[in-house]
């Protein structure tokens, strides 16, 4: 367990400074944080100086090994915008992404697995069938129409759920405020998880409903019937435990991708999380806030990826995380 | 009366190109403690008619027909609660794969534990005991730490040691198996064969042996089942059929063992392979196969003649029998 984490750790070592490496090389390419950050009237030669006090002129390995040096230390660059260290601008932000995350990968376990397996037990009946043809709907529409048309529907036809923002937020620990405490955080937070959600259910529910139907057909699960279990305990203990392994793995990335994903989320429902945050640092040239932004989101990535295979291990016998022969 | 007796079972398989009988007027019985063997080609029905006797065949296949009488009670006839008591607790089964055959997420104790569970009212602690000493019944070293380990840990041989304490945990009067051996290494074929036939003795259980072995039938069982294309071709005593096989088909099997060829011979088989169900011959179903043809055999299907012990499913048999009463 111990020499696992280890080697994770080295491998994500590894991981990170190629992301930051990508990351960092894409600054340049992203416009002049010059425009940005100055106003019209600033001369060219105070522009100039500017872009020499701020390093913009030094040759590329030049920039990076003083950005990779400070990284090592935490500092991720400052915010041209916020004139504040850029980790701490993306930090103060994660708690509203990771809730929005949160809410979407719990509707999507709730609901994938009793239909994914509902859909593979009974693949003839009509509801298998509906549940399949909206499945393919899901994934075909993108998740700025489904936003947009939630919004439309239950904000403004129905009257039922409001339509942005992260509404009244309780304390909860080390000064990370909730929506999960108060009626109102709650109800701001179901359009746009379910919107995130609706990306990733439909894959999970045929994903979970063609690994449980190849595993119904497998010489354990027939064998199970022979010595005379219960149909629940068969399905649920028997088949689901095989079922969940390759869906473990996929969720893992999957989580991260979500992550991701709420960039588009979180612009439609003005939610002042670090999507939202990303997509305005795009708009104004924010070099320094794009690369933590990059850097912090493939932390996530890596620690998710090193979690869910924990995960794995846990529930397949047969892994062997410690890679000791037994 | 018999322990099980299988009267006229048909399975028929619904497919897409039509009904396709898979199992057709199959019969035999079984006594306890008495040990049949089903042999035949693959595709001759003889997992089909295994799996019937537990109605576990997978849809689109289903029981369309006969009677599976065990105990006195017809289990085509169970409802599902009925059938599951009976699945296991009554009829243990044993698959041909060991390796296949655990649930390779669960632990042994776990896979035996709750196969008690679901058919007796007992502890967990009190299963595990039961489980622990079916364990040592086959032979399993150091049951104890076993017990808590998962299939991968074991070899294959192992696996189908446990599928026999598995198969006898609830003590049932019937068990069922499957190619039990098919699958294991040659070196280790013969022990498992004997342990399991060295427990249905001691626990005076009847066993039906499926399998495409002849030289295992002889050698183990007391009755013999020939199958072939979802019908029985001919039953009778092990020993009558082997040493002086009626049919044309179980001659040709009998022919086709290793021990009939002289060395350095090329081995003996029967020409032509096992027709599928979906285009089965008209009249015996092995007369394009069979170099004895004589005129009704395309045309009618052969009903069963006796002779001596056993029962026939043949036109020439039939013919012969009719000659030789005719001169005598």
């Amino acid at each position: 367990m111990i020499a696992f984490l280890i080697r994770r750790l080295m491998q994500a070592v590894v991981v990170m400074f190629v992301i930051s490496l990508i990351s960092f090389s894409i600054q340049d390419n992203l416009g002049d944080p010059l425009r940005e950050l100055v106003g019209q009237s600033v001369s060219e030669e105070e522009r100039q100086a500017l872009r020499d006090e701020l390093g913009l002129n030094d040759p590329f390995l030049v920039q990076y090994v003083r950005f990779a040096g400070n990284a090592l230390q935490g500092d991720l660059g400052t915010s041209y915008f916020f004139k504040e260290p850029a980790l701490d601008v993306i930090l103060k932000k994660l708690p509203a992404t990771l809730e929005l995350v949160f809410g979407a990968t719990l509707i999507i376990i709730l609901l994938s697995v009793p239909l994914g397996v509902y859909s593979a037990i009974k693949p003839h009946s009509w509801f298998s069938k509906t549940v399949m043809g909206l499945s393919i709907v899901g994934i075909s529409v993108p998740v700025f129409l489904t936003a947009i048309m939630s919004i439309f529907l239950f904000s403004v036809e129905l009257n039922w759920l409001p339509s942005y923002g992260r509404g009244e937020l309780e304390p909860m620990f080390w000064g990370w405020e909730s929506g999960y405490l108060t009626r109102d955080g709650l109800l701001h937070l179901v359009l746009p998880c379910f919107s995130l959600a609706s990306i990733m259910l439909p894959l999970f529910i045929r994903l979970i409903r063609a690994e449980m139907m190849e595993v119904l057909q497998s010489e354990y699960v027939k064998y199970a019937w022979a010595k005379g279990l219960s149909p629940m305990r068969i399905y649920f203990l028997h088949a689901l435990k095989n079922t969940m392994l390759p869906v473990i793995t996929v969720g893992g990335v999957q989580i991260g991708t979500m992550v991701a994903y709420t960039i588009l989320t979180e612009t439609v429902f003005q939610w002042p999380g670090m999507g939202f945050l990303f997509l305005e640092a795009v708009n104004r040239v924010d070099t320094p806030l794009i690369v933590a932004y990059l850097i912090v989101v493939g932390a996530i990535f890596v620690v998710t990826n090193t979690v869910v295979d924990l995960i794995y291990g846990l529930v397949n016998p047969t892994v062997n995380l410690t890679g000791k022969k037994s | 009366m018999a322990l099980l007796e299988v009267k006229n079972l048909e399975v028929t398989f619904g497919l897409r190109q039509g009904a396709v009988k898979a199992l057709r007027d199959v019969s035999f019985s079984i006594e306890r403690g008495e040990r049949i063997g089903i042999v035949g080609e693959s595709g001759a029905g003889k997992s089909v008619a295994a799996f019937s006797i537990l109605n576990l065949i997978s849809r689109p296949g289903y029981i369309s027909g006969g009677e599976v009488l065990f105990e006195g009670k017809d289990l085509t006839k169970l409802s599902p609660q009925e059938m599951r008591d009976i699945r296991g607790n009554r009829i243990a089964m044993i698959f041909q794969d060991p390796m296949m055959t655990l649930n390779p997420v669960l632990t042994l104790g776990q896979q035996m534990v709750e196969c008690l569970k679901a058919h007796r009212k007992i502890s967990t602690a009190e299963a595990r005991e039961v489980a622990l000493e079916k364990l040592r019944l086959v032979h399993i070293p150091s049951p104890e730490t076993r017990i808590d380990q998962y299939p991968h840990e074991l070899s294959g041989g192992m696996r189908q040691r446990i599928i026999i304490a598995i198969a006898l945990l609830l003590d049932p009067p019937l068990i069922i198996a499957d190619e039990p051996t098919t699958a294991l290494d040659v070196t280790i074929q013969a022990e498992i064969m004997e342990l399991l036939l060295e427990l249905c003795d001691s626990q005076n259980v009847g066993l039906i042996l499926i399998t495409h072995d002849l030289g295992v039938v002889s050698q183990v069982t007391q009755k013999a089942v020939v199958m072939y294309a979802g019908r029985v071709i001919e039953q009778g005593p092990t020993k009558e059929i082997i040493n002086d096989a009626q049919h044309p088909y179980t001659q040709g099997l009998i022919n086709a063992l290793p021990q009939q060829t002289l060395p350095g011979k090329r081995l003996n088989q029967i020409p032509g392979s096992m027709p599928s169900l979906q285009k089965i011959p008209t009249g015996c179903a092995f007369h394009p196969r069979c170099e004895f043809v004589i005129e009704p055999c395309s045309r009618e299907l052969p009903g069963f003649t006796r002779s001596g012990g056993c029962s026939v499913a043949c036109h020439m048999v039939k013919a012969m029998k009719e000659k030789a009463a005719a001169a005598g």
